[in-house]
């Protein structure tokens, strides 16, 4: 009977995280589908970006346990494609040498890898600036490198942690339509985190909510129902969208106000 | 192309006033020789063969002071870098080893490894490597931390990770150091000689200044600057075919 449900990609089975005494999130359960583009919001210091870090190894949980396809995750995981918020490219390699990374570490000829991670300089559309240092590119080009670099090893699932935060609106509607168009073409499990409710929105097939932190936890999750493919520009405009955004919203404000009310 | 005219003007207007001084008598030739005759002095030098053995010296002496010292400097700060637990532990030894002034060891080298090169490369070796070791040690410190968690979710292992991110990010703090150091090595060659040698320039330093020959001293000392400038541009050079990724702002370095 179990066999038949379909296992999740990504799942985490009452994961609680912690620094020293200070506990961050507790008692988290996600399952993202293999295939799902799952969203995560809350209010800033709740978690995110730990609960994140757990998913991609780089962090134990204190307790509880994360699976991806099924194998528990214990150190940093090879099958990931992590999108940083900062910029995480080295500074020292230029557009393509970056690119070309993960398949180096894997050990891959040298023509194959340089072949590939040309069509993916191609595909991010930076054909002409291979040879560029991140220094020399805007920060759209940036994370247009960063975003082959982490898809050129043709991960199983993708985690992004407020990829696109630093842009100015309209290169990030560009971005945002580019995942899309990345995502479509290979459709597999995406974690993306962002403080950002409209971009959850018009991003996610899901959106799920994230209390205040201290021992932040899962307090909602909204199945987001709007046709694919989508222009995240137009699709705000939808009456569902802002339907779904005054419900989102309802359940998100008062964390976010809970949340001001502790630091401020 | 104005300040290169302000510069030669300001040298000239030096050494002409020194000279009219030296030669009127309104400073004692004997302490401060005229640089005309510093200039004789010097050509007189480098127009004698012989000259050529103790500069050879010297420079023999500096660059293997040098590769010894800034080898190990880099060597023991990356680890030291990379191992927090090791670097506690040995932070107190290191603390004290920096303390001692450097040149009161040249006496103890020179028991050690007697009057020939060894004692003088122990010491520029010496100099050398704390400045190069609290650079390297710095420049690991300070890697991007997300830079270093996509390298590892790349896939990189810690050989990877030496290679692609801890190296080149300490490269410029290594560089900028190992500028630092050219001086360094020579005054610890130097001192080596000057302390007790049959050769080099700060044995020719040391002879002049046994007879009173303040003329030759002074010469010495400009046959030195100069010896250091041209590294330093050498070095300019090496630095910047090296690093052709860095935006146009330097790094800073650590001095001790
Ligand atoms: N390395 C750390 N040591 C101690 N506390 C941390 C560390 N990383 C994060 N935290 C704390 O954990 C909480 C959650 O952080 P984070 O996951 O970065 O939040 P978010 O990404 O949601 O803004 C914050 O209160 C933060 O201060
Ligand atoms: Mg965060």
């Amino acid at each position: 009977m179990q066999q038949v449900l379909a296992r999740p990609m990504v799942a985490l089975n009452d994961v609680t995280m912690a620094f020293g005494d200070f506990v961050a999130v507790e008692g988290v359960n996600i399952d993202v589908a293999d295939g799902e583009f799952l969203a995560v919001v809350g209010p800033t210091g709740c978690g995110k970006s730990t609960i994140l870090n757990a998913i991609a190894g780089l962090l134990e949980p204190r307790k509880g346990e994360v699976h991806i396809d099924g194998r528990r995750v214990s150190g940093v995981q090879r099958n990931v494609g992590y999108l940083f918020q900062q910029d995480a490219l080295l500074p020292w390699k230029t557009a393509l040498e970056n690119i070309e990374l993960g398949l180096q570490f894997r050990g891959m000829s040298s023509e194959e890898r340089r072949a590939r991670s040309l069509e993916w300089l191609a595909k991010v559309g930076l054909k002409h600036f291979g040879d560029r240092y991140p220094h020399q590119l805007s920060g759209g080009q940036r994370k247009r490198v960063q975003m082959a670099q982490a898809l050129i090893i043709d991960p199983s699932v993708i985690l992004m942690d407020e990829p696109f935060s630093a842009l100015d609106i309209h290169t990030r509607h560009l971005m945002q339509n580019e995942l899309l168009r990345l995502w479509h073409e290979r459709p597999r499990a995406v974690v993306l985190i962002t403080h950002d409710l409209e971009e959850a929105i018009a991003l996610g097939d899901r959106v799920i909510v994230l209390a205040a932190g201290p021992r932040s936890r899962v307090i909602d999750s909204f199945p987001i129902e709007l046709d694919r493919p989508r222009d995240v520009a137009e699709i705000k405009l939808h009456p569902k969208f802002t339907e779904l955004y005054r419900r989102i919203w309802a359940s998100l404000r008062g964390e976010v106000e809970k949340s001001y009310a502790r630091h401020e | 192309m104005n300040e290169r005219i302000v510069q030669l003007l300001l040298l000239t207007v030096l050494l002409g006033g020194w000279q009219i001084a030296a030669v009127t008598g309104t400073i004692d030739r004997f302490f401060f020789p005229a640089p005309a005759d510093i200039a004789v002095q010097v050509w007189r030098w480098i127009t004698d063969p012989s000259f050529y053995r103790h500069v050879g010296v010297t420079v023999g002496e500096t660059a293997l002071g040098y590769l010894l010292g800034t080898a190990s400097g880099i060597a023991c700060g990356i680890w030291l870098g990379l191992s927090p637990k090791a670097a506690r532990v040995l932070d107190p030894f290191i603390k004290a080893f920096n303390a001692i002034p450097r040149v009161v060891l040249a006496p103890i080298f020179v028991l050690w490894f007697g009057l020939g090169w060894g004692s003088k490369i122990a010491l520029a070796a010496t100099l050398v490597f704390f400045i190069t070791f609290f650079n390297a040690i710095q420049g690991v410190r300070e890697v991007n931390p997300a830079v270093l968690a996509n390298a590892r979710i790349l896939g990189a292992d810690s050989a990877a990770l030496l290679r692609h991110v801890y190296f080149p990010a300490a490269a410029s703090w290594i560089l900028s150091s190992l500028r630092t150091s050219v001086g360094f090595a020579v005054v610890g060659a130097i001192i080596g000689e000057y302390l007790g040698a049959s050769a080099g320039l700060g044995y020719l330093i040391a002879q002049a200044e046994g007879n009173f020959n303040s003329v030759a001293v002074f010469a010495g000392i400009s046959v030195l600057a100069v010896f250091v400038l041209a590294v330093d541009k050498m070095l300019d050079v090496l630095e910047n075919a090296l690093i052709t990724w860095r935006p146009s702002t330097q790094s800073g370095s650590v001095r001790t």
